[in-house]
């Protein structure tokens, strides 16, 4: 006999809790060390120049970043979207089979779609990092 | 709900974030001490404590042992000049180390540490709740810390922390990928639960049978999957040999270059909390959370010294793998970031599809 999870407001309120206690605890620190932080009588300009090993700020801050970066975000949603969608069928997968409904095709069929999405993905070179 | 309910409710998480903070501090003392002897030398053993170090045997091991050391650190990090450099964004990266640390402490509120079975037979978790789409908010929450690295490298507007970053973040979002489809076949075989209580409950007994027989932990019934999850979860928490977010000899220090004090300190925390997350995650997914091998869940003390058993258990089980996690720290060099990515899209994830499909038809022919 195990107690029964639940979805109650009762089961979601302690996250809430959790949640407020963890900020209540990072913003704690920060204003504790602010408060407690060694004060220094007159800072260097140098202080508020990013710090690059010591040497002067050369170019811009935000430089432009590779495109390889913007491939792998969007291939992630598309791939992280079909992992979702595997999700429901992992829920019901055994009372499907259980109940002599033929679940295990379609499944296979949705995989070897998203395999078939990966290995084109590969071969187009979309994840290739070395060279250009 | 009545104000007795919110008092137990509020006590329950306050034990939690202490212990795992507590857990969280000294994995850094342990990582320290087990770098040192990986490398034949003794580690921090000077730092001491007035009082207690004076205890004959006790205070001399302790101190040789680093015990005060996380002290000394800790102090220190709230005595140290709190900078806010004026080229900052000032918001983000004020907000950006609080919601680094959020996530790993949130998580941990759908996490059982172990079970109380009562007069009646009922077994109960001992978690701060128990809902039934525990794992999917774990996951979800969980994912939420990269934005932290994300706004700390923005804000930062510094050429090295902004770099690391975006590293970071493509590094994170591939590997997510793989511990989704490493964990699907646990939740067809469990037959549709995604909490981890029930989880446990399954891995009790053995699978097997005479000299062969293994304890029904899911790291015996799917090892390929134990091991996808395991290789991502250091890449998720920014462990060596995946370090991309922190790779010292060519960024500086990381994403967290310009901060310092306990702003630095939340991110230091925060990531040794999520491995202390995902070790107990693991731990619990797939080493039979608080299952002794080969002792029934039935079989289990019960009552307050059962409380006690189980939740010993899973620390051991945890404290092991957080040592293996560390050990492997300071075996590995650093992997390149090409190395790093092909390893996540081009092995990993084939390998969490193939062993998805595998279980698929396992299934089938167990249920057919």
């Amino acid at each position: 006999m195990i107690q029964q999870a639940a979805t109650t407001p009762e089961t979601f309120g302690p996250v809430l809790l959790q949640i407020v206690l963890a900020i209540a605890i990072a913003v704690g620190l920060i204003l504790l060390s602010n408060l407690l932080g060694q004060r220094v009588a007159k800072r260097s300009s140098f202080s508020h120049t990013p710090y690059e090993c010591g040497l002067p700020m050369t170019g811009n801050p935000h430089p432009r970043f590779g495109v390889k970066f913007f491939l792998t975000a969007m291939l992630f949603i598309l791939f992280d979207i079909e992992v979702v969608f595997l999700f429901p069928m992992a829920t019901v997968y055994r009372a499907l089979l259980a109940a002599g409904i033929p679940i295990l095709a379609p499944v296979l069929f949705f995989l070897a779609v998203l395999g078939v999405g990966l290995i084109y993905e590969i071969r187009k070179g979309a994840l290739k990092w070395e060279g250009r | 709900m009545d104000w007795m309910y919110l008092l137990i409710v509020l006590v329950k998480a306050v034990v939690v974030v202490a212990l795992v903070m507590a857990v969280a501090g000294y994995a850094v003392v342990g990582e320290r001490k087990i770098a040192s002897w990986v490398q034949e030398r003794p580690g921090p053993n000077r730092t001491t404590v007035p009082i207690l170090g004076s205890i004959p045997v006790v205070g001399w091991w302790l101190r040789r042992m680093g015990f005060f050391q996380l002290w000394a650190d800790g102090a220190k990090f709230f005595f140290k000049e709190e900078p806010t450099p004026a080229h900052v964004n000032k918001l983000y990266f004020l907000v950006a180390p609080v919601v680094a640390f959020v996530p790993a402490m949130a998580a941990l509120s759908a996490v059982p540490f172990g079970q109380y079975v009562g007069s009646d037979g009922v077994a109960v978790p001992l978690a701060i709740t128990n809902f039934d789409v525990g794992m999917l908010f774990v996951m979800a929450v969980s994912g939420i810390s990269v934005f932290g690295i994300i706004m700390a490298g923005w804000a930062s507007n510094s050429k090295y922390p902004y770099f690391s970053s975006i590293r970071a973040s493509a590094q994170l979002i591939s590997y997510e990928l793989t511990i989704g489809l490493a964990l699907l076949p646990v939740f067809m075989w469990t037959g549709g639960t995604l909490d981890l209580f029930s989880i446990v409950r399954e891995q009790g007994g053995v699978v097997g049978g005479g000299v062969f027989g293994l304890p029904k932990w899911f790291i015996c019934i799917m090892p390929v999957s134990a091991l996808l999850y395991l290789v991502a979860l250091f890449a998720e928490s920014n462990r060596l040999p995946f370090d991309m977010a922190e790779s010292e000899t060519d960024l500086v220090g990381g994403f967290h270059t310009e901060y310092g004090a306990f702003k630095f300190g939340l991110f230091f925390v925060g990531e040794y909390a999520h491995m202390t997350l995902a070790a107990i995650l693991f731990s619990v997914i797939f080493l039979g959370g608080w299952s002794i091998p080969f002792v029934s869940m039935d079989a289990m003390p019960v009552g307050l010294l059962g409380a006690v058993v189980s939740v010993g258990v899973v620390f051991v089980k945890t404290v092991i793998l957080m040592s293996f996690i560390m050990l492997v720290r300071w075996t590995l060099p650093r992997f390149r970031y090409d190395q790093v990515m092909d390893l996540g899209w081009k092995i990993l994830l084939p390998l969490a599809v193939v062993n998805l499909a595998v279980y698929a038809v396992i299934l089938a022919l167990v249920e057919g």
